[in-house]
């Protein structure tokens, strides 16, 4: 930009710089001067890049907002286009909910822990599932061998899940669920076990993750097709609207994204766009969309990169509330609103010098407060090398106390915003993703991308680029390519998980089903497999089947039966 | 040094659907000038040695991220052990402990590399063994 200064020279002769008259004619000269003495200066010899590998000026002003609306654009929280905030009085009124995801071995250990996290001022649940009940084998079947219990808690049946939540009333706590491919057997359960409690389902209050596009995406933990998987999307969205009205029947996931290698746009754009194929679904089913958006909710990284992070939340409010106002006509303000689950970059975290994962998830989770985040799961620092032993985890759990007690972050409410950098890294980020929508929309949506490639290559070759930056020391990770100590022991305990575990579970899937009602069972199965072909709302028919003591991996393995599998495309 | 390319079998047996580390490791060897099989997801030890017997690989390389290492590894091994396949190395990476590497090199798999390993290193190990390798038979026959 040619700065708008005019050149003179005084009486004597010496030239003089006389300022334009315009607010902002003057700030462009100061920065176009300022860029000059710039260009002068020396410069440390590494890629000023973000973390996701974009290039980032030295300085904002005011000159890089010139596009920006105050008012329509950044607004004030609480409104349209909530850029600031999805609340009026956000941590004010009521701080983010510290919820540390917490699963392993079997029901009675984790429900340990749950009472243990509880005890430490944890103020909502987190169940992590081992891969065997993540992808629907039982404990007992061929698959599972090794996995049982080891990186999450191993649920089989009803029975599992009545022990999991032992003593916890749960009309009381918030409890998310990461589960995705067999999602609805679990809402399915959880409403089994509250009913047990004598808690009907108006009154929960939770999340399922149930977000399958992203596991086609890249967390690959996909049952069966993504028709199929879609419709019993819809089935859960409509039977919350209608039965359990505080209850999140998906929580659509940027974080895996991320950690498959995505860059920060990817992750949002990606994301936002599998939210939006969510919402064409249930409109082409018939819903009101202002029936089931306000219970849509979303889950993000967050990277080391701070203020890329903070800018991305703040891009995710603005996109999703425009597009579900202009593009999908909804009217109730609640539907528009972006509200989040946040957890610190897993794959952020070095094996080198674990202790710095502590600092780093201190970052990250600053981000995500800074960002607004409705809830947050900080990492512990072990967990490159095993799950978190519960000194890591109490540790990551005090993190976000500090935060929320101690840095006074919490008082103002979007304290970046208004920042040059923060709102013009906003604005490209929006930018970004609608090029990125437009691509998608032209492959012909999400699921095509999904059949293509499309997306696996986009991150496969992110993944690639930022090793290629680490290996050649372009970018530096502390303790891995610098600052590296020779020799170094591990001085912090592990956690191992009993092999007894899976043996002990194994016996007990095998004994369940020798002592349920059988009839009971073989009726709901059989009910089940006809709603199935007669393509009927499928909750119903489920939470019969759960009831029964039919096992996840019995009804996984006659929707498999009925809905057939998938295979993705091999890309690296 | 051998002029034919070294083959690897790049793979993810078990459950775990983690793919980021085991595709820029297939990238940056066949980048390095390997020939890479990648075998996708989900598949079980006996698909693994199965396909590596077929491919006639010189590695295999398997990416574990879910804790199964413990299980999943020595039954490759004990399937490599089964085929005969004495001139084949098995390596991998992912979520392992120290101790666990120990007792999995005690076993007889290669070494194993944990997050933060340099591609490059991954590459000059496999060169290297190979390299190894091709002295060793140069010696005995």
């Amino acid at each position: 930009m040619t700065p708008t200064v005019r050149k003179d020279r005084r009486d004597d002769g010496r030239p003089i710089v006389q300022e334009a008259s315009t607010r902002e004619e003057r700030m462009a000269a100061r920065v176009a001067a300022w860029r000059d003495r710039w260009d002068r200066q020396s410069k440390r010899d590494i890629d000023f890049t973000s973390t996701s590998s974009m290039e980032v000026a030295p300085i904002y002003t005011p000159v890089d907002l010139a596009d920006n609306d105050p008012v329509d654009d950044i607004g004030v929280p609480g409104e349209y286009p909530y850029t600031r905030g999805v609340y009026d009085s956000m941590y004010r009124t009521r701080l983010w909910t510290m919820r540390q995801f917490a699963g392993f071995a079997t029901a009675e250990e984790t429900n340990e822990r749950y009472h243990f996290l509880l005890d430490h001022g944890q103020t909502g649940l987190s169940v992590a599932f081992d891969l065997p009940t993540l992808m629907g084998y039982d404990s007992d079947h061929p698959m599972s061998e090794g996995e049982v219990g080891v990186c999450g808690v191993a649920i089989d049946s009803l029975a599992d899940m009545e022990t999991l939540f032992r003593g916890i009333p749960l009309d009381q706590v918030s409890t998310s669920m990461t589960i995705n491919g067999p999602a609805i057997i679990f809402l399915a359960l959880y409403v089994a076990v509250a009913e047990e409690q004598g808690v009907s389902p108006d009154k929960l209050r939770g999340t399922l993750q149930t977000d399958i596009l992203k596991e086609y995406i890249a967390q690959k933990e996909w049952l069966f097709p993504p028709e199929p998987h879609l419709k019993i999307i819809v089935d859960m969205m409509a039977w919350c609207a209608d039965n359990a009205p505080k209850w999140h029947p998906i929580s659509i996931s940027g974080y895996h994204i991320r950690e498959a290698g995505s860059t920060a746009v990817q992750e949002l754009a990606f994301t936002l766009a599998d939210g939006f194929t969510y919402v064409e679904e249930g409109i082409r089913a018939g819903l009101d969309v202002d029936r089931f958006a306000p219970r849509l909710s979303f889950f993000w990284n967050a990277h080391n990169d701070f203020f890329e992070e903070v800018a991305k939340y703040r891009a995710a409010r603005r996109i999703w509330a425009r597009h579900m106002k202009e593009r999908y006509g909804a009217k109730e303000p609640r539907s528009l609103l972006m509200r989040f689950h946040t957890q610190t970059a897993g794959c952020s975290l070095t094996e080198q010098q674990p202790e710095n994962n502590i600092v780093r998830t201190a970052i990250q989770a600053l981000a995500g407060v800074m960002g607004g985040t409705q809830s947050l799961h900080t990492n512990s620092m072990d967990e490159t090398y095993a799950l978190p032993t519960e000194k890591a985890v109490k540790i990551a759990l005090r993190t976000q106390q500090v935060i929320a007690y101690e840095s006074g972050v919490a008082n103002v409410i979007d304290p970046l915003g208004g920042s040059y950098y923060v709102e013009a890294l906003t604005d490209r980020m929006e930018a970004e993703a609608e090029a990125y929508f437009r691509q998608i929309e032209g492959l012909g949506g999400v699921v095509a991308g999904i059949e293509e490639g499309f997306f696996q290559r986009e991150l496969a070759s992110a993944a690639s680029r930022y090793q290629e930056e680490i290996d050649a020391r372009r970018r530096v990770i502390v303790g891995v390519n610098e600052f590296i100590e020779q020799d170094e022991r591990l001085e912090i305990p592990i956690l191992r998980i009993d092999p007894r575990y899976e043996r002990e579970q194994c016996d007990r899937v095998r004994e369940l089903r020798a002592k349920r009602d059988d009839a009971k069972y073989q009726t709901a199965m059989v009910r089940l497999r006809q709603a199935i072909q007669e393509e009927q709302n499928l909750m119903q028919p489920v939470l019969d089947a759960v009831r029964s003591y039919a096992t996840v991996g019995e009804i996984v393995e006659l929707m498999r039966d009925e809905y057939g599998t998938w295979r993705e495309p091999s890309i690296f | 040094m051998t002029e034919q390319k070294i083959r690897v079998l790049v793979g993810k047996p078990g459950l775990d659907g983690h793919d980021r580390g085991a595709k820029v490791v297939a990238a940056a060897l066949r980048d390095a000038g390997m020939e890479v099989v990648y075998t996708g997801l989900h598949q079980t030890p006996e698909g693994i040695v199965e396909t590596a017997l077929q491919e006639d690989v010189d590695v295999i390389a398997l990416s574990i991220l879910s804790g199964a290492h413990m299980t999943l590894l020595p039954r490759v091994l004990e399937l490599m052990q089964e085929a005969e396949m004495n001139d084949v190395l098995l390596t991998g990476g992912g979520i392992i402990s120290k101790d666990d590497m120990q007792a999995l090199a005690e076993m007889g798999v290669g070494q194993l590399f944990g997050p933060g390993t340099a591609t490059g290193e991954i590459v000059e190990y496999i060169e290297n063994w190979v390299n190894d390798r091709g002295a060793k038979v140069g010696t005995t026959s």
